[in-house]
């Protein structure tokens, strides 16, 4: 088991490693001087600003250091937790803009994964080798999986948010509010809250549901399922089985589907225009804000790197085969 | 007599039609009979085992009926054959390595395993039965992952055992293994019949040299049909049907293997099942075969307890 | 026996009786008709301002038009070409580069293998979207080959990982110790005994890559790094929300894209279960 996490580990120090250096890497790949090019694309107006920044820039590049000390230098200023300052925010610190959004973001991601997930599995288990179900609502869940997030989203806001009025369709608030721990302001929040939620809960249904319907299509197939149907166990211990079966490697597939999550995620938020990490992406690249763009790079790198993690330990306590260090799936 | 079988039908549904796996067999084992059942792959020795405990989707049950202890099995009613199935009738798979639910500890499986049946877990029986083919009561408390497959094959032969069933059948359970674990699990096996735990037994094997061991009787099976059936000493020195005797001559030494699909010492193939030639099927391959052979020889019985399906078998 | 033949009939057998298999073919095959033949119904480009501002779906404009006067049917089947090429380039790209890092991982095993998976590994963590979106980003002229390149080059670990397994499990057999003994080399091994034992599979793992090239492409395209010349279906959900369609209440401007984004992917999905169910007998129902 030790093994098995410090492999992980390893793999996730690289990964991060290798995130890191893409990010030092790609400003360099751009022709010409990076900061006049950036500087000159970017939309500042206030020359003090564009004066400000190159300082900056400069100093963070340090173009006239040696590559080997440029990259080190890169690495030091990001482990003070430094990523620049923000164009789009000038002169606000790019860091303090992702920490803002990054709530927004957690609060449409971790609901909707976790209750896609264990809602997908139950449906796709129950529908499995069930005639009616498996002819009739699977197709659902096919159309589902296989509907763009933006475009869920887009047909959601349109049909409940404009065409019936029922939800608000822009922003996590109303904009005659402030943040505050009123009932008010907590409904709004609910209100702006549902159709990003809604839209990203059910096309990762969808996947989930066909995905275990599958997995247990396979396992009732299984020998040990044929072994208990010869000694005429139930269908309700052979599913059971099955299911518990089925779900390991679903737990896989969760990790497998994070970056398509995080991906729905940011699109459904440019829809809504929910201030999460979506919306700063849309505001980094209209304004040419590169390392606002890094920088939410970054983290959502490390917040999946950290998911996975999360992941791994959830996978050790539902395989009893990584537990009894016999290797196992993995 | 434990097992009764008249005139059982079973075919496959494929493509190209239904292939008449299983076309009229005839035969009883009796209480404590321990009923080797030889033949080629593709003879029906497996059709005829599958059919006696649990139909898979392919195959339909086209005629004839199944006793056991005097009570009719309604082999395609799935879920009224739950009834026979583990208290009356069980099964040891040839797929014994992996036929234990991976993620479940042993003990608990077979605890919810009898549960389910609605029966009572009683520990210190089950312990017994463990040691009695060798096992510790550890392995109640292991995953199958952490066990070798010899002890998968032992924990599965306890389990398939556990509510003491007039018919076992065992199909094809030494295949997988190397030659000592084979005698050990022929020895086990007849352990089971000598100690009561299980009444009557079918042994499905392609080795006769390994079910001579055991088996009190020995049935043949070509085609589908049955071709002789004697006690295991006098199939293996004094076969009567032309196709046991060439199984038999091509045999080497016994505990010697020979190869599965097809005896290189026997010229031609089996016919095709889909549509049989009237008749003895066997009549292509006969040395012996005579213009009476376009019509089916009965399964008659010759000697006590000797049966031959052949017109030359006097 | 003539044991290849016949499972090649029985295959096709099934292929033509399995529901899934035909819908989700026929699906496919009308849009990509749709996408090669449209095109050529129109004298004007997809982006030209060719008739009246907002007009609903007629007789003349097929899908209606967007707030400039575009025709929303020419930009509709234009865009077709372009999901279908970002779809096949970049699902080609990830199953050509899945694969030789499959095979050799799989078939060389040692230290190639655990170098070569712990690349796949890093490539599988790292979110694929996020990475193409700071890659597009720096990237002053983006067409569909180079979006469909870096989609390829991102998408591949998952059909690298299980292609590595299958290989895994054919490396020992018989078949493939015959030809290692006959001295045959490693690549033509692997093309002439391993890849053509798994061909089914390797179609299931391309029409997956396809689908999924095809869904991150259009959300490259919706966040506005899609192509910078040309229109895709993405290109158009992107203007439609960027000029206030669903404010203004222009349905028909972006229904038609995503719609047929869906009906795409969710029919080589579709058909993806049923090849399974066609080459896998145990998933066929009786």
């Amino acid at each position: 088991m030790r093994r098995y996490f410090g492999r992980k580990l390893l793999i996730y120090g690289l990964t991060f490693f290798v995130a890191v250096t893409i990010n030092w890497m790609i400003p360099r790949f751009m022709p010409g001087d990076p900061v006049q090019s950036m500087l000159s694309r970017a939309n500042v107006a206030q020359p003090a600003a564009v004066e400000a920044m190159r300082a900056h820039y400069t100093a963070m590049f340090g173009f006239d250091l040696p590559l080997w000390q440029q990259y080190l230098n890169f690495w030091g200023s990001l482990l003070k937790g430094d990523l620049g300052i923000s164009i789009w925010l000038f002169p606000t610190p790019v860091s303090d803009v992702i920490i803002r959004a990054v709530p927004y973001t957690l609060g449409l991601l971790i609901p909707s994964i976790l209750l896609s997930w264990f809602a997908g599995n139950r449906f796709g288990a129950f529908a499995a080798r069930r005639k009616w179900l498996d002819n009739s609502v699977l197709p659902v869940g096919y159309v589902l999986t296989a509907t763009p997030y933006m475009w869920l989203a887009i047909l959601l806001a349109w049909a409940l948010g404009i065409v019936a009025g029922i939800f608000p369709v822009a922003g996590a608030y109303g904009f005659d509010l402030q943040p505050s721990w009123s009932w008010e302001f907590l409904g709004s929040l609910a209100q702006h809250w549902f159709l990003p939620f809604a839209s990203l809960f059910l096309v990762a249904f969808g996947g989930w549901a066909i995905g275990m319907r599958n997995m247990i299509i396979y396992e009732l197939e299984a020998d040990y399922v044929n072994y208990l149907r010869a000694l005429g166990a139930p269908m309700r211990l052979v599913r059971r089985y099955a299911f518990r079966n089925a779900i390991l490697p679903q737990v896989t597939g969760l990790a497998l589907q994070l970056g398509v999550l995080v991906a729905g995620a940011l699109v459904t938020e440019i829809v809504f225009s929910y201030p999460g990490l979506g919306h700063l992406i849309l505001q980094a690249i209209q304004n040419q804000d590169f390392f606002l763009l890094q920088g939410t790079f970054l983290f959502i790198v490390i917040g999946v790197l950290i998911a996975n993690f999360v992941i791994d330990i959830a996978y050790v306590l539902v395989d009893p085969r990584t537990r009894t260090g016999m290797g196992g799936a993995a | 007599m434990a097992l009764s079988v008249t005139d059982l039908r079973v075919y496959y549904r494929t493509l190209r039609g239904e292939v008449k796996a299983l076309d009229g067999v005839t035969f009883s084992v009796a209480d404590g009979e321990i009923m080797g059942l030889a033949g080629e792959s593709g003879s029906g020795k497996s059709t005829l085992a599958k059919s006696l405990i649990r139909l898979d989707g392919r195959m339909r049950h086209a005629g004839g009926t199944v006793e056991l202890d005097g009570k009719a099995m309604p082999l395609s009613d799935d879920a009224g054959m739950d009834r026979f199935r583990f208290r009356e009738v069980s099964l040891i798979p040839q797929y014994s390595m992996s036929a234990l639910n991976p993620t479940r500890k042993i003990g608990k499986m077979v605890g919810e395993l009898l549960d389910s049946r609605g029966e009572r877990l009683e520990r210190a029986e089950l312990e017994r039965r463990l040691e009695l083919v060798g096992l510790s009561k550890d392995v109640l408390d292991r995953y199958p992952i952490e066990l070798s497959g010899g002890m998968k094959q032992r924990v599965v032969m306890v389990v398939s055992t556990l509510l003491n069933p007039s018919l076992l059948i065992a199909d094809e359970v030494t295949s997988a293994l190397d030659v000592s674990s084979q005698k050990a699990v022929a020895t086990t096996l007849l352990g089971f019949r000598d100690r009561g735990l299980v009444t009557s037994m079918m042994v499905v094997t392609h080795d006769i040299s390994l079910v001579y061991q055991i088996a009190d009787t020995i049935m043949v099976m070509y085609a589908g049909r049955l071709a002789e059936k004697a006690p295991a000493e006098v199939l293996v020195t004094a076969p009567r049907h032309p196709y046991t005797k060439q199984l038999i001559s091509a045999l080497p030494e016994v505990g010697v293997r020979y190869e599965d699909r097809r005896l290189t010492g026997i010229p031609g193939n089996p016919p095709s099942l889909l549509k049989p030639p009237g008749g003895c099927r066997f009549r292509d391959r006969c040395p012996l075969a005579f213009d009476q052979c376009a019509e089916q020889p009965p399964f008659a019985e010759v000697a006590p307890g000797h049966f031959v399906a052949c017109w030359k078998a006097e | 026996m003539t044991a290849v033949p016949t499972a090649r009939r029985e295959a096709l057998h099934f292929a033509l009786r399995n529901r899934k298999l035909v819908v989700g073919t026929v699906i496919v095959a009308v849009f990509l008709v749709a996408g090669l033949a449209g095109p050529l119904l129109f004298d004007h480009g997809p982006n030209d301002y060719v008739g009246p501002a907002m007009a609903p779906p007629s007789g003349e404009f097929w899908f209606g038009t967007t707030t400039f006067g575009q025709d929303v049917f020419a930009q509709f089947v234009y865009g077709l070409r372009s999901t279908f090429l970002v779809g096949v380039l970049g699902g080609v790209l990830a199953a050509i580069v899945g694969m030789v890092v499959g095979f050799v991982a799989g078939y060389r095993g040692g230290w190639v293998d655990e170098l070569l998976n712990m690349l796949t590994n890093i490539v599988l963590v790292l979110p694929a979207l996020v990475v193409l979106l700071i890659v597009n980003a720096y990237l002053g002229v983006r067409s569909i080959g180079v979006q469909a390149l870096f989609i390829g080059l991102t998408s591949w670990p998952w059909a690298a990982r299980a292609i590595r397994a299958q290989t895994f499990s054919l490396r020992s057999r018989d078949f493939v110790d015959l030809a290692r003994l006959s001295g045959v080399r490693t690549p033509k091994i692997i093309l002439r005994e391993i890849a053509p034992n798994m061909s089914s599979y390797l179609f299931l793992t391309f029409i997956l890559l396809f689908g999924s090239a095809i869904l991150i492409a259009a959300s490259l395209d919706f966040i506005g790094l899609g192509p910078t010349q040309g229109v895709s279906l993405g290109l158009m959900l992107n203007n439609a929300a960027r000029w206030s369609a669903l404010q203004l209440g222009l349905w028909w401007w972006f229904i038609p894209p995503g719609a047929g984004i869906t009906a795409i992917v969710g029919a080589l999905y579709v058909m993806n279960v049923g090849l399974d169910e066609v080459f896998n007998p145990k998933l066929r129902e009786m």
